[in-house]
C-alpha cells in the first residue's frame, strides 16, 4: 500500500467519522434516531435508499452470475429500477409517509402493528428481522471484509473487527441521520466507480456494439462446444460443469434469453428477477426511509436520482459481468470468464486486477468497501430497531425515556450477534451465501400483503393480517427447507429427514419461494379479511385521515 | 446490441425506458406536491404520548 492510498482511507475514514458526528449531534429525539426526523433531503434519501439496496453482493456476486448466464439479468435491472424504484417511490413512498407521521410509527413493524392495531404483527415483524437479518448482515459483512483481506493482506478477523467497529461507531453515535449521510457519500462513491467502469470496458471490448457482437462468438467457441459433453464427465463446480450446467438449463448464449419455462428461464424469472426484484419492496430498512422525508415533493425528487442510481449499479455490472467474456477470450488465450476467473464469484475481482489499471482496482475497492459498508449499517440499525423497540419495547410496556438507549443497546446486541457469525462462518458456507435470498422470500411473503392491504384496503383486519403472515411463514419455510434446489439441498433437513434434496422433482423445485408463499398468503389476507368483522371506524380514521 | 434476442433485447430497452421514466416522472414533479403542510412532523414527540395513548 503506497502513501497516497495511506493517505485516502484516512480522509475516507475522517470524513465517514465527521458525518456520524453530524448524525449524532442533529439526534435529539426518538424520531431523529429511527427515522432521521423526517426531513432528510431527497439527495441523501434515494442514494441512501440504493446504496442500502445494492450490496457487495449484488456487484460481486451478481456481476459473476451475469458473467456465467448472461444478459439475461437485465431483466433484474428492469424490475429494481421500474417496481423498486419508481413502483416502490410513486404508490408506496407517499401513503407509507402519511401513515408512519398520523401513527407515530418509527419502524416498519411499528407502522403495520399500528395500522392493525395488533402488539402480535409489531413483535412478530421485530422478531423475524431480528432472527433472519443477522444471517443477512453475516454474509454481507464476510464479503466486506474478504475484499479488504485480500486487498491489504491483513488478517482475516483483525479485518472484520476493524470495519465492524467502524460502522458501530456511526449507526451507534449517529442513528439514521448517520446511516443515511454516510450511505450518500458511499452511494456516490459506487456511481463514480461503475461509471469508470462502464466506459474502460466498453473501450477494451471494442465499444458497444462490438463488445455485444463478440459475446455470441465467444460462446459458440468455448461454450458451445461443451454441447456433446457429458455433466457427470465433468468435475463439480469446475467452469466447464457451470457452463455445461447452464446449456441443460435452456441457456442459449450470452444475449438470449434461455428456452421459456426451462429451469434457467424459471431460475432467472423467478428466483432472481421476482425474488429480488419484487422482494425489495417489503424490505424493513428500505420501507422506512419513506418515512425519513417531510413531503412528497422529496420522494418524486427522489425517483429520478434512484432511477438512475440503479441503472448505474446492477444495469452496469450485468452488462460488464457477461462482456468480461469477450475480454478473457481476447487476451487469456481464448478462454471465457468462468474458464479463466475459476468460478462465478471470482469473475468480478479477477477482471478487475486483470483488465484494470491499478489506480481503478483502488477506487473498485473502495467502491465495494462501500457497498458493503451501506448495506450493513442499515442493517445494523434495522435489526437494532426491531429489537429494542418492535420487540423489547412492546413485551415489557409502552416506550418510556429510555426508548434512545434500549434502541442503542439492541443496535450493540445485533451487531455483535451478525458479527459473531460472520468470526464463525469465515469460509462462508453456502447457507449464509443463500441468506440474501431467504431474507428477501420472507420478507415479501410475510410483509407485503399486510404492507400493501394495510395501506390500500380499509376492509383488511387484524385477523386477515395476522392469517396472512402466518400462511407467509409457513409456506416460505416449507418451501426453503423442503422444495427449492438450492436453498433446501443446502439446508440438509430434507436430506436428513427423507433421504432427499427436495421433496418435489422437475422444474417445480427452480420456482422460487415467492411465488408460491405470496399468492397464498395475499389470498389469506382477502378471504379472512372478509370473513371477519371490519376494524372500527376510529381506527381506520385515525390510519387514513389527516 | 443487435446480437440480443426478443428477450434480452426487450430487458435491456425496458431498463433503459424505466429509467427514462423515472428522470422524466422526477422532473415533472419536482416542486409539485402542495399538501406538506397538512402533516406537520414535527409535532412527533411531542404528540408520541397521546397517540400511543389512543392507540
Amino acid at each position: 500500500m503506497n502513501m497516497l492510498e495511506n493517505i485516502i482511507i484516512i480522509i475516507y475514514l475522517a470524513v465517514l467519522g465527521y458525518l456520524g458526528f453530524v448524525g449524532y449531534k442533529q439526534t435529539k429525539s426518538s424520531a431523529d434516531y429511527l427515522i432521521a426526523g423526517g426531513n432528510t433531503h431527497p439527495f441523501v434519501m434515494a442514494l441512501s435508499y440504493g446504496a442500502t439496496f445494492i450490496s457487495t453482493a449484488a456487484i460481486v456476486g451478481f456481476g459473476g452470475v451475469a458473467a456465467w448466464l448472461g444478459n439475461s439479468l437485465l431483466w433484474l435491472t428492469f424490475c429494481n429500477i421500474f417496481v423498486g424504484v419508481f413502483i416502490a417511490f410513486v404508490f408506496l413512498g407517499n401513503p407509507t409517509r402519511k401513515m408512519g407521521i398520523r401513527l407515530n410509527a418509527h419502524t416498519f413493524p411499528e407502522l403495520l402493528g399500528r395500522r392493525f392495531n395488533s402488539k402480535f404483527i409489531q413483535v412478530f415483524g421485530g422478531i423475524l428481522i431480528a432472527f433472519f437479518m443477522p444471517l443477512y448482515a453475516s454474509a454481507v459483512l464476510i464479503g466486506g471484509t474478504e475484499f479488504i483481506v485480500a486487498y491489504f493482506k491483513v488478517d482475516y478477523h483483525m479485518a472484520l473487527l476493524v470495519f465492524s467497529i467502524i460502522i458501530t461507531g456511526y449507526v451507534l453515535a449517529g442513528g439514521l441521520k448517520g446511516v443515511m449521510l454516510t450511505d450518500a457519500l458511499q452511494g456516490v462513491i459506487m456511481f463514480v466507480a461503475m461509471m469508470i467502469l462502464l466506459v474502460m470496458v466498453f473501450d477494451a471490448v471494442g465499444g458497444i456494439d462490438a463488445g455485444f457482437s463478440k459475446l455470441e462468438m465467444v460462446w459458440n467457441k468455448t461454450v458451445a462446444s461443451l454441447g456433446s459433453a457429458n455433466l457427470k464427465d465433468l468435475k463439480a463446480g469446475s467452469p466447464d460443469f457451470m457452463m455445461k450446467l447452464s446449456m441443460n438449463w435452456g441457456f442459449q448464449g450470452w444475449n438470449k434469453m434461455p428456452i421459456f419455462l426451462s429451469e434457467g428461464w424459471l431460475f432467472v424469472i423467478t428466483t432472481i428477477t421476482m425474488g429480488v426484484g419484487i422482494g425489495v419492496l417489503a424490505q424493513p430498512q428500505l420501507v422506512v426511509r419513506f418515512m425519513t422525508v417531510k413531503s412528497k415533493n422529496e420522494l418524486n425528487r427522489a425517483v429520478l436520482i434512484g432511477g438512475v442510481f440503479i441503472i448505474a449499479m446492477t444495469g452496469i455490472v450485468f452488462i460488464v459481468g457477461s462482456l468480461t467474456n469477450v475480454w478473457y477470450y481476447e487476451f487469456n488465450e481464448g478462454k471465457n470468464a468462468l474458464q479463466s476467473a475459476g468460478g462465478v464469484g471470482k469473475v468480478i475481482p479477477h477482471f478487475i486486477n486483470a483488465a484494470m489499471p491499478k489506480w481503478f482496482a483502488f477506487i473498485f475497492l473502495f467502491a465495494l468497501i462501500s457497498a458493503a459498508m451501506s448495506t450493513l449499517s442499515s442493517q445494523f440499525h434495522a435489526m437494532g430497531t426491531a429489537i429494542g423497540r418492535d420487540v423489547f419495547e412492546q413485551i415489557v410496556g409502552k416506550h418510556t425515556s429510555n426508548s434512545l438507549l434500549i434502541t442503542r443497546t439492541g443496535i450493540v446486541i445485533m451487531i455483535v450477534i451478525s458479527v459473531s457469525l460472520a468470526y464463525l462462518f469465515d469460509k462462508q458456507p453456502a447457507i449464509i451465501a443463500r441468506s440474501t435470498a431467504i431474507f428477501f422470500a420472507l420478507c415479501a411473503s410475510i410483509f407485503l400483503p399486510v404492507y400493501f392491504g394495510g395501506l390500500f384496503w380499509k376492509r383488511m383486519t387484524q385477523k386477515g393480517a395476522i392469517a396472512s403472515m402466518v400462511v407467509g411463514t409457513v409456506i416460505t419455510t416449507f418451501w426453503l427447507l423442503f422444495v427449492h434446489f438450492q436453498e433446501a439441498k443446502e439446508l440438509g433437513l430434507c436430506k436428513m429427514l427423507f433421504g432427499v434434496n427436495s421433496l418435489l422433482s422437475g422444474k417445480i423445485i427452480f420456482v422460487d419461494a415467492m411465488i408460491v408463499a405470496l399468492p397464498l398468503s395475499a389470498l389469506t389476507a382477502v378471504v379472512v379479511s372478509l370473513l371477519t368483522k371490519p376494524e372500527s371506524s376510529t381506527l381506520l380514521k385515525k390510519c387514513f385521515e389527516n | 446490441m443487435e446480437t440480443f434476442d426478443l428477450g434480452v433485447g426487450s430487458a435491456f430497452w425496458l431498463m433503459n425506458a424505466s429509467t427514462l421514466l423515472c428522470v422524466v416522472y422526477g422532473v415533472i414533479n419536482w416542486n409539485k406536491d402542495k399538501e406538506e403542510k397538512v402533516l406537520n412532523t414535527k409535532s412527533w414527540d411531542k404528540d408520541e404520548a397521546r397517540i400511543n395513548k389512543d392507540l
